[in-house]
């Protein structure tokens, strides 16, 4: 393998762009793994305690794109205490040590205070996209020291974090010599908004192409926005509550009229359902439409609205659309690749669309690979038809309101429904559970789905034989999440080496036990089994009562760091 | 927006805690963690009180009679399910809070409908129309009358400030606002508000 000089097997590898082939790539020869570290730019850590940033900066010289993921997924529904960890800061202050070129920062579910993004603001003078989807732990402080500090900040783009808002003065703290902006999300702050700075903002930003406004920016002052920026693709549309008689809205007409490039629309977070037809002749043109956050949308203005996206292959809505709606859906929408259905009250228990709304969209979307589906009942031969008639599910994820909920017309287990999803779907690479079922539907899991990776399970099984077979069958599983489900010890420790082979498994509410936890620690040092003990609930005490004592909430993952050293006082690494 | 049928969830939130430990937690089979469709507490037995589900589920696989007798605690919110963000959980309760309450402000929206001569009021959702023709309709349908012109039905409401109006004068969405009340008047009554015109309707 020494044909080449170095600088053409770095050529060469600039065409491998994801982060797996690049990570096989590195593995072929000493010689390849030091051009490929060096010639890597976008890096991609799935758990950032598995490595530690010093580590990453020293391997990746040429580093200029980081993906961080923090906490694991089932802290998105409260399952993890706040302060378990997470945090941004540590990696931010070694990069900047290590004096990375840092251009790009993604991170998703991390603790990012504002001293952090302040840091981050005044090392990397490249600096140019900040992405934080789902983050917490910082102000508008943090965000106004990125506006003032990051020259060349192209993109800022907000996604369901939790943002203290100390008021709008973050959007003036963009110099007038600022002009790079192409992308800019804050739909998901909560304050007021400075309108004439971001007025101004937008209108000295010619690149300008996606554009999510918070629900503190009202009609009048999107319709002069989008006057200015007729070239934006991404629009999120912040309050939407007009009067149809007024001067505003036919300017609004007229201006939406210009936006001939939008392909994407969301938003809506404060509509009035009426004239939602200013949007009609933009709607043809949609491949991505997200409604998720407009329950003031429904009926018939809804329905109207969807007739006219015949182009969509995206599309995220509320249950209100119901099983009606998802039939138009099923008949306007033929090129849909990706489905999701969230519940407009998760609250009171109740959904409005069932089984037979997820029948008409597979009869009508043949290109479906992607459904995310929270609904009220379903059954098996739905999802028999289901896989029959999509058999390109690459993500699964089902949502029965009623978490053990059986068969809604047999009253059986919902596992043959499940069974026929992992056979039919080859590629299926991400499954969610629910509904009642029994250790066959694992069965079945482990003997088809091949290709899955992530997998979640709640209240579902019936013994450790369930988790048994998954751990057993799935050959390229990365994560598994389970809770409230009757898997125990023996299904932990039948095979630890796989965790090896894993990203992270996440065990809450089961019969695992301390001295099992304690058992599979000490077998592999590679991983860190961490215990979250709230309440005090449980007693380190060591012998035999450790097998009396049922863990609560269990996460192990696997690292080259070692124990973590901000772990706080409820979670223990055993 | 279901608001009536909120549990307060700070109270009656269920936490899953270690089986067998105690009375309110029950072990984590699936005949068990029911959180059926019986959510309203209205339903429970009060007789039976707070049974442990434990004691109610039997061993054998008779799923729908555990269903029927399961207690309370299982039919409290799980935490954690259904499986939504918290952050999205946030947006939609505000959401509901303020739909509720916009409907509820006074000046708003409910506003009720007097017809000479009918037994019972009405009330009606101004928010609902887009314009007075809508809303004429709406009130034809419900008092069952026909309101032509020079018949002898005159629309007549309440303001903010307490006057007496004819319906039609303002544009919708002011009228929308300031409405309190409706009064449709039959007869001789009215007839000095119209002095010739058809009442903006």
């Amino acid at each position: 393998m020494n044909y080449f000089p170095d600088e053409v097997l770095e050529h060469i590898f600039d065409f491998v762009g994801s982060h797996k082939d690049r990570n096989s790539v590195s593995q072929v020869c000493k010689l390849w793994y030091r051009i490929e570290s060096y010639s890597r730019q976008k890096v991609f850590v799935g758990n950032c305690y598995a490595i530690g940033p010093e580590r990453v900066a020293e391997r990746f010289s040429g580093l200029k794109s980081i993906t961080l993921k923090g906490k694991p997924h089932f802290a998105d529904f409260n399952l993890v205490p706040p302060d378990w960890g997470g945090f941004v800061y540590p990696w931010i202050e070694a990069f900047a040590r290590s004096r990375v070129g840092l251009e790009e920062l993604r991170l998703k579910r991390m603790v990012v205070s504002d001293e952090s993004l302040e840091l981050l603001s005044r090392s990397f003078p490249n600096f140019k996209s900040l992405v934080l989807v789902s983050c917490e732990g910082f102000t508008t402080d943090g965000l106004a020291a990125v506006a003032a500090y990051c020259r060349q900040l192209k993109e800022l783009d907000l996604q369901e974090n939790d943002v203290e808002d100390h008021r709008g003065h973050w959007l003036s703290c963009f110099p007038e010599s600022s002009t790079s902006l192409v992308s800019l999300n804050f739909a998901c702050l909560k304050g007021d908004i400075n309108l004439p700075a971001l007025e101004r903002l937008v209108a000295r930003s010619p690149n300008l192409k996606s554009l999510r406004l918070s629900r503190a920016v009202p009609l009048d002052v999107l319709q002069r926005i989008l006057i200015r920026a007729p070239q934006l693709l991404d629009l999120g549309v912040g309050s939407y509550l007009h009067d149809p008689d007024s001067e505003n809205y036919n300017k609004l007409v007229t201006a939406i009229q210009k936006c001939k490039s939008v392909r994407s629309l969301s938003g809506f977070l404060d509509v009035a359902p009426h004239c939602l037809s200013a949007f009609h002749i933009i709607c043809p043109n949609l491949t991505s439409l997200n409604l998720s956050y407009a329950p003031g949308i429904y009926d018939n203005e809804l329905i109207k609205l969807l007739r006219h996206c015949h182009k969509l292959q995206r599309l995220w809505i509320l249950d209100c659309i119901g099983d009606k709606g998802l039939e138009v859906v099923a008949s306007t929408c033929k090129d849909l690749e990706e489905l999701r259905v969230f519940p407009s009250d998760p609250y009171v228990g109740q959904a409005a669309v069932t089984e037979e709304g997820l029948v008409a969209i597979s009869r009508g979307c043949q290109k479906l690979n992607s459904i995310l589906y929270f609904c009220q009942q379903m059954t098996n031969a739905a999802l028999i038809t289901v896989a029959k008639n999509c058999p390109n599910f690459v993500r699964f994820r089902l949502c029965i309101l009623d978490p053990t909920k059986p068969d809604a017309v047999t009253q059986q287990p919902l596992d043959e429904g499940f069974g026929a999803i992992v056979q039919a779907c080859k590629d299926l690479k991400r499954l969610s559970l629910s509904g009642l079922l029994t250790d066959q539907v694992f069965l079945y899991i482990g003997m088809y789905a091949e290709q899955l990776e992530m997998l979640s399970i709640a209240f579902a099984g019936d013994s450790d034989k369930g988790m048994q077979y998954v751990l057993k069958g799935c050959k390229k599983l990365r994560k598994l999440e389970i809770r409230d489900s009757p898997f125990g010890n023996a299904a932990l420790l039948m095979d630890v080496a796989k965790y090896e082979t894993m990203r992270s498994l996440w065990m809450s509410s089961c019969e695992v036990t301390l001295g099992g936890c304690k058992a599979l620690a000490k077998r592999m040092p590679g991983l860190n089994v961490e215990i979250i003990n709230e309440n005090d609930q449980m007693e380190f005490v060591g012998g035999c009562d450790d097998d009396r004592q049922k863990v609560e909430k269990m996460y192990l993952y696997r690292t080259l760091a070692g124990q973590r050293r901000d772990a706080p006082e409820f979670v223990w690494t055993l | 927006m279901g608001c009536e049928k909120d549990l307060n969830l700070e109270a009656t939130e269920l936490r899953l805690g270690l089986p067998g430990s105690t009375a309110s937690a029950e072990p984590p089979t699936p005949s068990n963690i029911s959180s059926n469709n019986k959510r309203q507490l209205a339903d429970i037995n009060p007789d039976s009180g707070f049974r442990s589900a434990a004691v109610s589920s039997s061993s054998s696989g008779d799923k729908k009679s555990d269903l029927d007798q399961s207690a309370p605690p299982a039919k409290a919110q799980v935490v954690g399910w259904p499986p939504v963000r918290s952050f999205r959980r946030n947006v939609l309760q505000q959401q509901a809070k303020k739909t509720a309450t916009e409907t509820e402000s006074a000046g708003g929206n409910y506003v009720k409908v007097s017809m000479d001569g009918a037994p019972y009021l009405r009330k009606i959702d101004l928010k609902v129309y887009s314009g007075y023709p809508q809303l004429l309709k709406a009130l034809e349908e419900m008092f069952k009358f026909r309101y032509i012109n020079g018949s002898d039905f005159v629309a007549t409401y309440e303001d903010k400030d307490g006057d007496w109006m004819l319906v039609g004068d303002v544009p919708w969405t002011m009228f929308a606002n300031c409405c309190k009340r409706l009064r449709i008047t039959k007869g001789s009554d009215a007839r000095g508000l119209t002095s010739g015109g058809t009442g903006g309707l």
